[in-house]
């Protein structure tokens, strides 16, 4: 279960890590600036298992795979937005941090609920509100990737 | 029911006689690319898959463009691992600062890239080569460093969307126009997941350089790639830029969209009508024509990029510059695609009339666009740039604000001291 932090549409890879940091990669750093040019007190409000909920295209721009790490080491244990940018939505499979397409979750959910997200089901309830949602299951394809436990073991299977 | 350029070019690299939309496929990789941001992060994951050596040596191209010439002590340490990591592999392209360029201005220029490839590179602009007729998108540092590994990425065939392109454009107008307005009317997620497919008689009307300009921007609208037709400019331009290296058997493969084609939608884009067109903040698809643009004060230009920093985008920056001086208190900085251009705009004077307007020009490099060094601003700021991205904080200060634009309007610009239509240039004796 987690706290929820709410953001609008088209939340850009510009914003979730500025390039003015990206001359590390290293996960620890790049989460002290998570956020930072949209919501400066993310990084000192974020707890370990926290969830973001966004606005439709959530992760557009850049394919700075910084992006999706920032938001894993800053502790989020899901992002759900009714759609993801596409290189946004790779990233984070293959970086291991967990997210779900859900339209309804995405607008009723309010920032500082506290949700629950079932990743086998795709069952995300809002324990604040007493409701439950439905996202869009894994593409099986995707499923086989998340259960090698990411793209690097995955390939090591199949070098 | 038949396949768009993009399909077909997935299926035959996937050993595949059909594919069709939303179905999972493995491609193998003609190309596969990275820079000085994502190099080292995909080497870090290279090595954790266990890889030892890059699938193909030959197809693996590392650029170090966006913190170049090094920026500050980190990005030295990154350029530095890439470095390393290209003189361990036996990678040959690999562009050291001096001869680097903006990589997506760089890598048609130098033949790495023709008609017909799949191309993965850990830059979202890869999708720039769609210009050429092949299949290019960009994928973050694990999926580079899967295609390092084993030669093939995973892709999801995507639907696609048709841009019938007609009529002739206006003397101010570039492809850079064409791609904002677009942009502007399709919206930012306008194409998700999707391909964007141009095509059409007014295809003849455009350069290389418009179009590269115009596939660059395909992510901007969310789109997986965008491609062109291939015609006989694409073809002439092929042939002027053969790689030489004879490590490198390109081979050419046209691909036209199969006339049952299906397409999610089709656009008739007709270019006559289109005006010179800027992007307010912060999203690339608040387009404004130049008529809209009202009074808006400017303090610093920039011209450059991978979306517009080829010959013709110095040209007409030229043509404006000459004679004329950059407004007062106004930074205009260029700086080109690459070494190549950089050299022909020194031996056709280009270089002279920039710096004889006040212009700072420039070295090669992503800098200024992302807000990584040569160019931030500071808060309250506008800049007018023919860059490609106008989020919060992309080019300095989150109180700062870009405008995109065209060489043409951001040249007009940096003589009016605000966003200007170079049309007027004349009639308002500036």
């Amino acid at each position: 279960m987690g706290k929820v932090f709410k953001y609008g549409e088209n939340v850009d890879t510009d914003v979730i890590i500025p390039a003015r940091h990206l001359n590390t990669s290293d996960p620890a750093e790049l989460a002290r600036h998570c956020m930072e040019d949209i919501d400066a007190d993310f990084v000192n409000q974020v707890k370990e298992g926290d969830i973001i909920v966004a606005g439709k295209n959530f992760g557009c721009g850049s394919s700075r795979e910084h992006a999706p790490i920032a938001i894993k080491a800053a502790g989020v244990n899901c992002v759900i937005a009714p759609t993801f940018a596409r290189i946004f939505y790779r990233n984070a499979f293959n970086t291991g941090l967990p997210i779900l397409e859900c339209e309804e979750a995405a607008r009723k959910i309010d920032a500082g609920d506290e949700v629950e997200v079932n990743f086998k089901t795709g069952e995300i309830r809002n324990i604040t509100k007493g409701e439950s949602y439905q996202a869009e299951p894994f593409p099986e394809f995707i499923s086989g990737i998340i259960e090698s436990g990411g793209l690097v073991n995955y390939v090591k299977n199949n070098l | 029911m038949g396949m768009t350029m993009t399909q077909k070019i997935l299926a035959a690299h996937a050993g595949l006689k059909k594919v069709k939309a939303g179905q999972f496929i493995e491609a193998d990789l003609d190309v596969v690319l990275a820079n000085d941001i994502t190099g080292p992060v995909a080497i870090k994951e290279f090595q954790k898959m266990g890889a030892e050596k890059v699938f193909d040596r030959t197809k693996v191209v590392l650029v170090p463009d966006h913190f170049t010439p090094n920026k500050d002590i980190k990005a030295a340490e990154q350029c530095k691992m890439l470095r390393e990591f290209a003189v361990d592999q036996e990678i040959e392209n690999y562009f050291e600062v001096g001869e680097m360029g903006i990589e997506h201005a760089l890598l048609p220029e130098k033949g790495i890239v023709v008609a017909g490839d799949a191309v993965i590179g850990a830059d979202s602009h890869t999708c720039t080569y769609g210009a050429l007729g092949a299949f290019a998108t960009g994928i973050g540092s694990t999926d580079m460093a899967a295609g390092m590994a084993r030669g093939k990425a995973w892709f999801k065939v995507p639907s696609a969307i048709k841009f019938e392109l007609v009529g002739k454009p206006s003397k101010w107008v570039s492809g850079k126009d064409v791609i904002l307005h677009i942009i502007g009317m399709i919206g930012v997620d306008g194409a998700l997941y999707k391909s964007m497919e141009f095509m059409g008689p007014g295809l003849k009307h455009l350069s290389m350089d418009d179009r590269f300009a115009m596939a660059n921007m395909a992510i901007e609208a969310g789109a997986k790639n965008g491609i062109f037709m291939v015609d006989d400019r694409t073809k002439e331009y092929m042939k002027e830029h053969k790689n030489r290296n004879k490590a490198f058997k390109k081979k050419i493969r046209i691909y036209k969209p199969d006339k049952d084609a299906v397409y999610d939608e089709t656009y008739v884009i007709d270019l006559s009508k289109i005006r010179p067109t800027v992007a307010f903040p912060h999203l690339p698809e608040n387009t404004r024509t130049i008529d809209e643009v009202g009074d808006i004060r400017v303090d610093q230009v920039v011209i450059g990029s991978c979306t517009n920093g080829r010959m013709e985008d110095m040209e007409v920056t030229a043509k404006i510059l000459k004679g004329r001086k950059v407004a007062k208190n106004l930074r205009c900085i260029i700086f080109p695609g690459t070494q190549n251009v950089y050299l022909e705009c020194v031996k056709k004077g280009y270089a002279e009339i920039f710096i004889k307007a006040g212009a700072v020009f420039s070295t090669p490099t992503c800098g200024p666009c992302l807000g990584g060094h040569m160019g931030i601003l500071a808060a309250g700021e506008r800049a007018v740039a023919t860059t490609n991205r106008n989020f919060v904080g992309r080019m300095g200060h989150v109180e700062s604000e870009i405008y995109l634009a065209s060489p043409a309007v951001a040249a007009a610009s940096a003589v009016a001291g605000k966003i200007f239509n170079p049309e007027n240039l004349k009639k308002e004796g500036k």
